[in-house]
Parts: C-alpha cells; structure tokens; sequence
C-alpha cells in the first residue's frame, strides 16, 4: 500500500490520488470537533450563517482530548466514533472540507458524500490516545469554548498517521477488508485464539 | 464492627479512577500479546502491536491510555459488619470520582441532563452499585467505561424456546451491528437471565471477570468458548479493518428467570478495557 507523506492545506489534486488502504503521515493544521459542535456548524449552515471558523479545504478531526498535564501540549487524544458525524458530514463536505478523521465504519451516506464533493474520510486508531497526543505540537481553542472537551481547536500535526478508509472514488476499506477475514478460521481449520 | 470513616473511601475512589485510566491491567494486555499472535490481518497485526505500545507509553508516563476516561462505573461491595462514619456514603464516592478525574488529568465526558445536555464539569455523578456481603471489608472497583462501545451494548427478551440457539443469534447481530464503532478488539459480557434490569447488570459485572476465566459452569463455559470462535469469525478484526481478533474474550453471567422470558443482554466493552480494585 503506498505511503503518503502530505501537508495540509491537501490539494483537490492528493484528494484524488489517495486510495483506500493507503497511509498517510499528516502535517499542518487541523481541526478538532466532534457531535455538540457539529450540530451547532450545520444549523448554521442550513440557515445560510457563516461558521465561526473557515474551515474550507480543511481537515476536521473527530475527538476531544484529555486535559493536558503541566507541560503537555495537549492530553491524549484519539478519533472518536465516525458514524455519530455521518448525519452532518454531506453539509460538511458540501461547505468544502476536504477531509475528516474518525473511527469505524460510516454509512453510505458518507461513502456517496466523499464521491459527490471529491473528498476523503481517514481512519486513525481509536484508543492510541498517548501516541498520537505527540504528533500534536500546538492547540487552540478557536470557537464554543463553553462546550469542553467538544469545543473547536486547532492543532499543529506533525506526521500524524492515518489510513484513507473511503476516498473520493466511493471505495470502503472497512467492507473490503472484513471481507477478506469472514470464517477465516474455519476455512483454515484454525480455531479461535 | 469495623468503623471507616467516608473520607477513606473518598481516597480510595479518587486513587482508583486515575490508576484505571493510565494501567491497563495485565489480563488485557496478555490478551493483545495473544491476538497480535495469531492475527491474520496485516492491518489487524500492525494496529494491536500500536496498541501495546501506547498501553506501555501510558504505563511510563502515567497518562491515560485512552482520551474517554469515561462514565465511571463504581461496583462496591460492604461487608455488613462496617459502618461508614464521617460523611454520607454516595456522596463520599462522587466525591472520589471528582477529585481523581480532576487531579488525574482525565477527561470529563459526563452531561448533567440527557436532553439539555450541559457538560457538569467534574464528571460527576458516577454510575454506583453497592452490594452488601458479609464481613467487616470494603472492596471497590472502578470501570472507566467509554461511550463507543457503550453505545453499541444491546438487551432482548427471547422466546425461552429459543435457547442457546437464540442467545448465540442475538450475541453475534449484536457484534456484528457494532463492527469497528465499538473499538475492537472488545470484551463482550453477557447477561443471560433474571429480569429486565438484572440482565443488564449481569452483563456489566461479566466485563469485570479477568481475561482467560471461564465461568464454572461447563455448559456455560462452553457457550463461551464458541461464541469467542464465532465472533472472532465474523471478520471484524482489530477497530473493524479486518481480522481474526474481534473479541479478546466472551464472559457470561447467568441467574434465575421468570418461566415466560429469556433475557440476554451484551455489554461490549472496547480495547482500552480499564478497572481496578482496592479491598479496604
């Protein structure tokens, strides 16, 4: 599977070379929001209000971190569950972001979002929270800073890995590789572990 | 009697919630070894090797493993020869679970009313269950439990004619439905049993059995081992991208059951499988 190293603001142009199952280490700006913030940018939206952040051609990064220890940029941090963004991601691929970053499967409302308006859905791995709080080297809190943990920030990634899990040809890395492993074990005469 | 004083309790609670969340215990970690073992997936294989690293950089720097330190779940058990002094006794464990979840670093992730929906800042209040047994000690344990494989949990009264062929069913759509949202590899605890709220409290208390222990029934321990077989045949594999490590263990619960019903519950619990325990 290729490997992609890219720098954010990502081009129309990488949207449509990513594939999925390929890798990519991820640097620039990013932002962070996930359900209470979501909600609140697409009322905005179907009412024809600007956000409170631009986020066109951006990445938005489904997670709320741990409260950072004295000295740490930030506390740990993972993607949350994709799919609780799958109502809200069309609008937000329609406004322009080029990218979101979750964990799980997403509903085919998203896989049709990604073909329609060129744009990818990434999966990082939900849980590696101390690993990936070091990819992070500089948070804000740019918009509902009353929301918490689920306030918008933006961070500076350096290198943060990624997989392309739906890209802009409609493709799912989840179906194509469940697929691959259903009655694995009993085909193989192997046994549970 | 054995007099203890609330402000011990509060102590402990606070200590716990912090000590869950940075150590996964050793039972978890053991059953990612097994799965990073004999994964057949490549993406599988490389994402539980990810993970005992960031199990370990959690160990060393004392951070917590995963960012959703959860709703904490307190179980206590009060011997019946204790009596608390000082303070009320749930107020004293809330108390716990706010200072450990602010001097531990942890997240807050609790909202104050379901519909309006405002965070209450502490991560208070903690789900608690308080059983009292015999004896003069106090044991508690604090489950951490997130939100993402708590959502995809699931509860159904079959046809007692459906027996152990209808439990299996409902176990594996359960899984299935849940595939990569509920942050496998999970351990699925299931309740089989009692009435519409002791099922569901069957299958909480299974996620607290340690990884490797089966149940002492062998008919139960049966069940165990084949749905563990099943739901590692399914596909789903490490964070649902493929593979033959979906469950790192199945723990069933039973109890005594109305002649009409046959309720099954299964609590999925994700990767970062975080409790720990102090007996006071």
């Amino acid at each position: 599977m290729p490997e992609y190293r890219l720098q954010t603001p990502i081009t129309k142009e990488d949207i449509k070379k990513l594939k999925i199952g390929d890798t990519v280490l991820l640097s620039g700006t990013i932002y962070m929001a996930r359900d209470a913030a979501h909600k609140r940018m697409v009322e905005l939206l179907e009412n024809n209000q600007s956000l409170p952040v631009d986020l066109k051609g951006e990445v938005i990064f489904y997670a709320g971190p741990c409260p950072p220890k004295p000295g740490q940029v930030i506390g740990p941090v993972a993607p949350t569950t994709a799919f609780r963004m799958d109502p809200y991601a069309p609008s937000m691929y329609e406004y322009g972001v080029v990218g979101t970053i979750g964990k799980g499967p997403r509903r085919d409302l998203v896989k049709d979002a990604c073909k329609k308006y060129g744009a990818v859905s990434f999966a990082a791995i939900g849980g590696l929270s101390t690993i990936l709080s070091r990819r992070v080297k500089a948070v804000q809190v740019v918009a509902y800073e009353d929301l918490g943990p689920e306030a918008i920030r933006r961070l500076e990634v350096q290198d943060f890995p990624l997989l392309v899990a739906y890209d802009s040809n409609g493709d799912d890395l989840y179906q194509q590789e469940i697929t691959k492993y259903e009655n694995y074990n009993q085909k193989t005469n192997k046994g549970a572990v | 009697m054995r007099i203890v004083d609330a402000e011990v309790l509060t102590e402990s609670v606070a200590k716990l919630c912090w000590e869950a969340c940075y150590y996964l215990p050793e039972d978890v970690l053991a059953g990612f070894r097994r799965a990073e073992k004999t994964e057949a997936s490549p993406i599988g294989k490389s994402i539980l090797q990810q993970l005992l690293e960031n199990a370990d950089e959690a160990k060393t720097n004392h951070m917590p493993y995963c960012h959703d330190t959860g709703m904490a779940v307190v179980f206590v058990e009060i011997g019946q020869d204790v009596h608390i002094t000082g303070g009320n006794y749930l107020d004293s464990i809330q108390e716990g679970v706010r200072t450990g979840y602010r001097e531990g670093y942890l997240r807050k992730s609790v909202v104050g009313d379901p519909l309006l929906r405002v965070n209450t800042g502490d991560n208070t209040p903690a789900v608690v269950h308080t059983d009292i047994v015999p004896g003069d000690q106090i044991k508690i344990t604090v489950l951490p439990k997130g939100g993402g494989s708590e959502n995809m949990s699931a509860m159904k009264f079959l046809l007692p004619g459906e027996g152990v062929e209808g439990v299996k069913k409902f176990v594996l759509q359960t899984i299935k439905e849940a595939g990569g949202k509920a942050c496998p590899p999970v351990v699925v605890g299931v309740g089989i049993g009692g009435s519409f709220d002791k099922v569901t409290s069957l299958a909480k208390h299974a996620v607290l059995r340690e990884i490797g222990v089966h149940h002492p029934d062998p008919h139960i321990a049966e069940l165990e081992q084949e749905l563990l077989e099943a739901i590692n045949d399914t596909g789903i594999g490490p964070q649902g991208l493929g593979g033959t490590s979906t469950a790192l263990w199945v723990p069933i619960e039973t109890y005594a059951c109305h002649i009409t019903a046959l309720p099954v519950a299964v609590n999925i619990q994700c990767h970062a499988a975080r409790k720990k325990t102090i007996v006071i």
